[in-house]
């Protein structure tokens, strides 16, 4: 017995000699990634340790879901990260009102503000503080099989308005392709339809807007709307069958293999589409094409056709992290790093002048489309926060089935927002 | 009883002695702690905790402050998804008392004898039971699947257009209902087949000489013999039926939009993954309330009548 206890006074004082010389440690916790993205972030931990002497900086991973119903227990245990992912938008505020979060503009180095698009910076300040910083912009357009639609002979570069995007799909339909692939089951896919559609109809402030209460919120105009626009989309069934029992990643493997000729989703799904067909390869670069959602000709507001839909994701600083914890935030998201994402097409890096070490076409024509849009919209299932986001979802797949009117969509929005 | 009137005769300090010197109240004092912190720390506080939280609107960040009185409640009641769950929970009730348990009761009427073949499709019979519901969830998607799983090879086979049941809205929850059925009633004929065991074989032995038919042998010989274990196995149905959610988050994940939620996964989805956690806690008290209602009443009306 009294051995047992001597050893373990020895234990607790080795560890409390450690605890001594202890480093500062930086702890980073993001949502899984592949394996290149890992071997990036590793090899950016390791040079900032290299530069800094006595910081350890751990990244750690959580898969989706688990992270985001783990974060707000993690956020407020002990346990808490320095830096984490975020989508910004409403759960950033959220999390920000809480007091879980540390405004960090007057510790950044000087000139890193300025690298950063303005819409990026935005989506990382509440009430007027920063409390983060953007990584990447995804957005979100029409991927197409071009082998598909040129059989049937659609022309993807006359498709301008949303009644050329319904024409198209008819004639795909007339040619026995299946229009498109909708991942249905995840109801998200679903939701940029009538996302889109509601910036198309009321223009860049339209959610904003509704946000604040103005013209009826949710229940505005370009909101019913736009689900009357949907459903025109969803009544010719454009979709494959059985699309409610797809998930995303069934759907985007589907999209890879030649089942359909359009597919609604990120620039971040060129790559995971492939590994997800059947032959692991996919289509070919030279039978892909990507192109914006279509703009409406008649809007219920002007100003939403040069609006793009997608996320800026990046990193947000918790309440108890060090300054070094900046510092290291500030190096991640040098121009640097950023350049060497690029280069390795991880992601479209979102500091200014680092796109062009894009190489993939596609990201290239995605970056310039984020660059030169007059307001990007971060997806709303993210944009409203988890609850009123889910719901959006809710509906739009609702709308997709005519299980709902469009009238309806609206209000259960306006419901969800109003108890959120 | 003799004790107790014996003691009555006793002063206070006297009955203390004594039962310290018989064990009984060491026992408690030693046996008892560990468990009572456990319920109270892991149930009772927690349960505390979700009626406190029902009253607020709250996501789960910081401690809640916008209380709104009965207003989670009045939503639940008013949620059309949550009356779709109670629909499908009620569902899966009776599916479980008049599909499940007589299918159960037949084939343990079938095999409960101890022959070798019987124990070979008692096992059979038993499998999906012992299986995990998130892989028999994740097993019967693959086989729902129709464009690659089984239903997609037997359409092809057959010539037809291949057909998505989980995906239709009306047919997804009938999907679902098989898959509880084949994953239970493994459960409820191994219940039925030890009890049939036990029904004395002279019992039998006698209504056949008597001249009964096989069928008025299961009718008033075996069935009243075994009706304890009926009552039983019904009572495991119904708690069951208001548990169910591993089976369905791998099988439709509550969809296509939201028709196939039972009270849990509603709770699951409306209240955890929104970070409606008020929301959330409403429902779990609800949910709690029907469960202990179901089992006081159960209790009282049927198995101790059962008994007597």
């Amino acid at each position: 017995m009294r051995h047992s206890v001597a050893t373990a006074a020895l234990l607790i004082g080795v560890a409390g000699a450690n605890a001594a010389m202890a480093q500062t440690e930086i702890n980073v916790l993001r949502v899984a990634v592949n394996d290149e993205q890992e071997a990036y972030y590793e090899e950016i931990a390791q040079a900032y340790e290299e530069q800094n002497d006595g910081v350890t900086v751990t990244f750690e991973y959580i898969a989706n879901e688990a992270y985001k119903s783990k974060l707000p227990t993690l956020l407020q245990s002990d346990a808490r990260p320095d830096i984490f992912y975020s989508w910004g938008g409403q759960t950033l505020v959220e999390q920000a009102n809480a007091g879980f979060l540390q405004g960090i503009s007057d510790m950044l180095p000087e000139e890193m503000t300025g690298t950063i698009p303005e819409a990026g910076l935005n989506a990382y300040t509440v009430d007027g503080n920063l409390y983060g910083l953007p990584l990447y912009a995804t957005e979100v357009v029409f991927w197409t099989n071009t082998a598909l639609t040129e059989e049937a002979g659609v022309d993807i570069d006359q498709i301008e308005t949303w009644e050329d995007f319904l024409g198209a799909v008819q004639t795909l339909k007339d040619a026995s392709v299946t229009p498109i692939i909708a991942g249905g089951q995840d109801k998200w896919p679903l939701h940029f339809y009538w996302s889109y559609l509601a910036l198309r109809e009321g223009g860049p402030d339209v959610v904003s807007d509704a946000m604040a209460g103005e013209n009826g919120g949710f229940e505005s105009e370009a909101f019913v709307e736009a689900g009357k626009e949907f459903q025109k989309l969803t009544d010719m069934e454009p979709f494959q069958s059985g699309f409610m029992g797809t998930t995303y990643e069934t759907a985007s493997g589907m999209f890879a293999d030649g089942e359909g000729a359009f597919h609604l989703m990120g620039d971040w799904d060129y790559l995971p589409m492939r590994e997800r067909s059947t032959s692991g390869e996919g289509l070919p670069d030279e039978q892909l094409a990507i192109f914006s959602f279509p703009v409406l000709a008649d809007p219920v507001s002007e100003g939403g056709e040069g609006a793009t839909l997608g996320g800026i994701n990046g990193w947000a600083v918790s309440q108890s992290a060090e300054p070094e914890a900046v510092d290291f935030l500030a190096f991640m998201l040098s121009e640097e790093n950023q350049r060497k994402a690029a280069e390795q097409e991880l992601f479209i890096p979102i500091v200014e002048g680092t796109g062009d070490a894009l190489s993939n076409p596609f990201y290239q024509q995605v970056s310039e489309d984020i660059t030169n849009s007059s307001y990007h919209q971060i997806f709303l299932d993210q944009f409203l926060g988890a609850s009123v986001g889910a719901t959006v979802n809710d509906i739009s797949a609702d709308l997709a089935q005519d299980a709902i009117t469009p009238e309806e969509a609206a209000a259960q929005v306006q419901e969800a927002w109003d108890f959120r | 009883m003799a004790t107790s009137v014996a003691s009555r005769r006793l002063s206070a300090s006297e009955r203390l002695r004594r039962s310290l010197n018989n064990g009984r109240v060491t026992a408690a004092l030693i046996l008892l702690p560990p468990a009572l912190i456990l319920f109270t720390l892991f149930v009772m506080l927690p349960l505390g905790e979700s009626v406190y939280y029902a009253f607020f609107n709250w996501n789960g960040y910081g401690t809640p402050t916008d209380y709104v009185g009965m207003e989670n409640f009045q939503r639940i009641a008013g949620h059309s998804v949550f009356q779709k769950a109670v629909t499908n929970t009620l569902k899966i009730v009776a599916i479980s008392l008049f599909l499940q348990m007589p299918l159960a009761l037949l084939l343990a009427l079938l095999i409960y004898r101890k022959t070798p073949t019987n124990a070979l499709f008692r096992l059979i019979f038993f499998v999906p039971y012992i299986l995990a519901e998130v892989a028999a969830g994740l097993i019967w998607s693959f086989v729902f699947d129709g464009n690659y799983g089984v239903t997609a090879s037997i359409a092809q086979s057959m010539g037809v257009e291949s057909f998505f049941i989980l995906a239709d809205r009306d047919w997804a929850f009938v999907a679902v209902m098989t898959v509880i059925v084949w994953k239970y009633f493994g459960f409820h004929m191994m219940i039925y087949i030890a009890a049939l065991q036990s029904v004395p074989e002279d019992l039998i032995e006698a209504a056949r000489i008597e001249g009964a038919k096989r069928h008025q042998i299961v009718r008033y010989v075996q069935i009243p013999q075994i009706k304890h274990a009926l009552v039983v196995s019904a009572f495991f149905a119904i708690i069951g039926a208001l548990q169910v959610f591993d089976i369905i988050i791998p099988l439709t994940n509550g969809g296509p939009s939201n028709q196939t939620h039972t009270i849990v996964t509603y709770l699951y989805t409306f209240g955890l993954t929104r970070l409606n956690i008020g929301f959330g806690s409403a429902v779990g008290v609800i949910l709690f309330i029907a469960a202990i209602t179901v089992a006081v009443f159960y209790q009282r009306f049927f198995m101790n009548r059962s008994e007597t």
